[in-house]
């Protein structure tokens, strides 16, 4: 399983890139693997204000439907459309594939989620 | 035979090749220009296969030979009671009096239809502890948006318009959270403990005046009994919300426990789980809903009545949600599940559920050691499983399932529910016997077996099936959903 240094991570298996205020939200490779092959990906609307913990995008696999939660709070400022067509970039590589970005309301959000070795320790104790 | 793909009919046709089968026409021929205005006539012949009756008959044989049920082995599609199902059932709903009659039929010509639907309300209404029954719901999902309806329309009747949340445990069915959406609420989640019911702290942080009620399944999608439900019922009740059976898994509990015993206020059944009604393939199916006496006012209308003399379609409700599905349910559905009650009688229904019981224990003490169990304790009617073990040899549950067929089984539900990793779900039914368990359970081992020594068969299961294994993935990101010609 692959843990990319450099970026956070929340316990519902997200990991988000920060850019200045921007976020890139995406789905971790840990969960990309347990869901199984994604065959779809809701892209969420931009201009969507969200909270922390509020649902952004729901990922199918062949064997279920999960939710996306938003790890921080604010404004989608831009979706990967990519992905409505192409699911599958999520498996083949899901830190390249990011859902949508969000413009944080409150920086510090981030600061509380995982930093990578936090989110491995996590990861082994779901095992 | 069976291991031979199939064309399709499309595939099969040979141009100019027909069978003679209606008799010459004796009424004028009419130009079909005359009778149908032009802009829905088609341009050209429509592209239909053209076979002699022994191929048609042939291609349909062989389609019918390859499908699978009740009726040609063992079933154990876990949370779906795939169980047999009585023929006399069927003979029954068949009679004249009940297939033939009209809907609009005056009431006094059809008495007995209407003493069948007030009998079964009554009687269902026995067996789950409730006061009065609506028959109109026509599958599971369909009860859950009435019940939840009806609990909308009860909290608005009371004046008490913020409670717009329903709480679903994690174990839940999708159903439940999904009726609930469409019924208007927002879907709060509430996390299993340990031993797999509600987390009770969970639940209490959960409450508050703004939830209109919980549903739970119990036995729950685990196949096991919440043992705290008569403190969850407490919890629910004390901050003004309601409880909603589903009974998805009720032949874990009939004749035994009763859902109105344990504080729910509205329960639907499955008739066609487990009163007696063949499903899968798309219905028809029944999904009564009951109530507690003060949600009776807000069921579904009309129901039928009784004056002492004669039966009637009550239509005088002016608090009921309304009609949800037209007529009165699906009938013939209704009157297997009145035979089967019938038949079996008190004692029967409680045999049926312990037998339900006691065989999928059966398979769980058979099985553990095989496979990793993740929640050891005694099960209801259905026993949940996890492919953990097998992971290590490189081989997932998808795998196991696969390998299944290649036995001759219909494999059990897997991934679900989605708290237990690499799930499989068990539920053998009360009408398996012994030596059925057992061939199922031997096959289980010896796959088990595999999975450690020869985990490729396993990869490459089906090996013995028309088709071998389908890429799921791609059917499900590029479907083909018509045939096309050349």
């Amino acid at each position: 399983m692959k843990v990319l240094d450099g970026l956070k991570y929340s316990a519902e298996h997200e990991w988000i890139k920060i850019d200045g205020n921007k976020a890139y939200i995406g789905i971790t490779d840990y969960a990309q693997h347990s869901l199984g092959d994604i065959v779809f990906v809701e892209i969420p609307e931009v201009g969507s204000e969200l909270n922390k913990g509020d649902v952004l995008s729901v990922v199918e696999s062949v064997k279920a439907a999960s939710d996306v939660y938003a790890p921080v709070s604010g404004k989608v400022a831009e979706v990967n459309e990519e992905l409505a067509d192409s699911p599958e970039k999520i498996n083949e590589d899901p830190y390249e594939s990011w859902i949508a970005v969000i413009e944080m309301s409150d920086l510090s959000e981030a600061e509380e989620l995982m930093d990578a070795r936090e989110y491995e320790r996590f990861c082994q104790e779901e095992e | 035979m069976l291991k031979k793909e199939e064309k399709l009919v499309f595939e099969l046709s040979v141009p100019g090749r027909y069978t003679n089968l209606l008799p010459g026409c004796d009424v004028d021929e009419k130009e079909i220009t005359g009778l149908i205005p032009e802009e829905f006539l088609r341009e050209d012949d429509p592209d239909l296969p053209e076979l002699g009756e022994v191929d048609v008959v042939r291609h349909f044989t062989h389609l019918s030979q390859k499908n699978y049920g009740v009726d040609s082995g063992f079933y154990p599609l876990g949370s779906c009671t795939m169980k047999y199902n009585p023929k006399v059932n069927e003979e029954v709903s068949r009679l004249d009096g009940f297939s033939k009659v009209h809907p609009y039929q005056p009431e006094e010509t059809v008495q007995g239809c209407l003493e069948l639907l007030y009998m079964t309300d009554k009687f269902l209404s026995e067996i789950t502890g409730m006061d009065r029954f609506s028959l109109q719901p026509a599958a599971g999902a369909h009860g859950e948006m009435t019940g939840l309806m009806i609990m909308k329309a009860f909290h608005e009747n009371n004046g008490d318009h913020k409670r717009n949340k329903i709480i679903v445990p994690d174990s839940a069915h999708g159903t439940n959270p999904a009726s609930a959406a469409t019924a208007g609420f927002e879907v709060v989640e509430v996390r299993s403990d340990e031993r797999g019911g509600i987390d009770i702290n969970a639940l209490k942080e959960l409450m508050s005046d703004e939830v209109a009620g919980l549903m739970l399944t119990n036995p729950n999608t685990l196949g096991l009994f919440d043992e705290n439900i008569h403190l969850i019922a407490e919890i629910v009740h004390d901050a003004g919300g309601l409880l909603y059976y589903d009974g998805a898994n009720a032949n874990a509990i009939i004749g035994i426990s009763r859902p109105g015993d344990m504080g729910f206020d509205i329960v639907h059944l499955n008739l066609h789980k487990t009163f007696s009604t063949p499903h899968g393939g798309g219905g028809p199916g029944s999904g009564p809903v009951g109530v507690k006496k003060q949600l009776i006012p807000f069921l579904p209308r009309p129901v039928v009545e009784y004056d002492n003399s004669r039966y009637y379609f009550d239509y005088d409700r002016p608090l009921s949600i309304g009609r949800v599905k037209s007529f009165y349910g699906n009938f013939s559905v209704v009157v297997k599940a009145y035979a089967y009650i019938r038949s079996l009688g008190a004692d029967g229904l409680r045999k049926v559920s312990e037998a339900a019981v006691l065989n999928a224990n059966y398979i769980k003490e058979k099985l553990k050691a095989y496979y990793h169990l993740p929640y050891d304790r005694t099960c209801m009617h259905e026993v949940v499983f996890s492919g953990q073990w097998q992971k290590e040899f490189g081989v997932s549950t998808l795998d196991i399932a696969k390998r299944l067929l290649d036995f001759g089984y219909h494999p059990p539900t897997i991934y679900f529910p989605l708290i237990v990793k690499e799930a499989f779900m068990i539920e053998p039914t009360e009408t398996e016997s012994k030596e059925t368990l057992d061939e199922f359970i031997n096959a289980m081992i010896e796959i088990a077996n595999e999975a450690k020594n020869e985990p490729e068969k396993l990869l490459n299961a089906p090996l013995d099936t028309p088709v071998l294994r389908l890429d799921e993935a791609r059917a499900a990101r590029k479907p083909v959903l018509k045939y096309e010609c050349g």
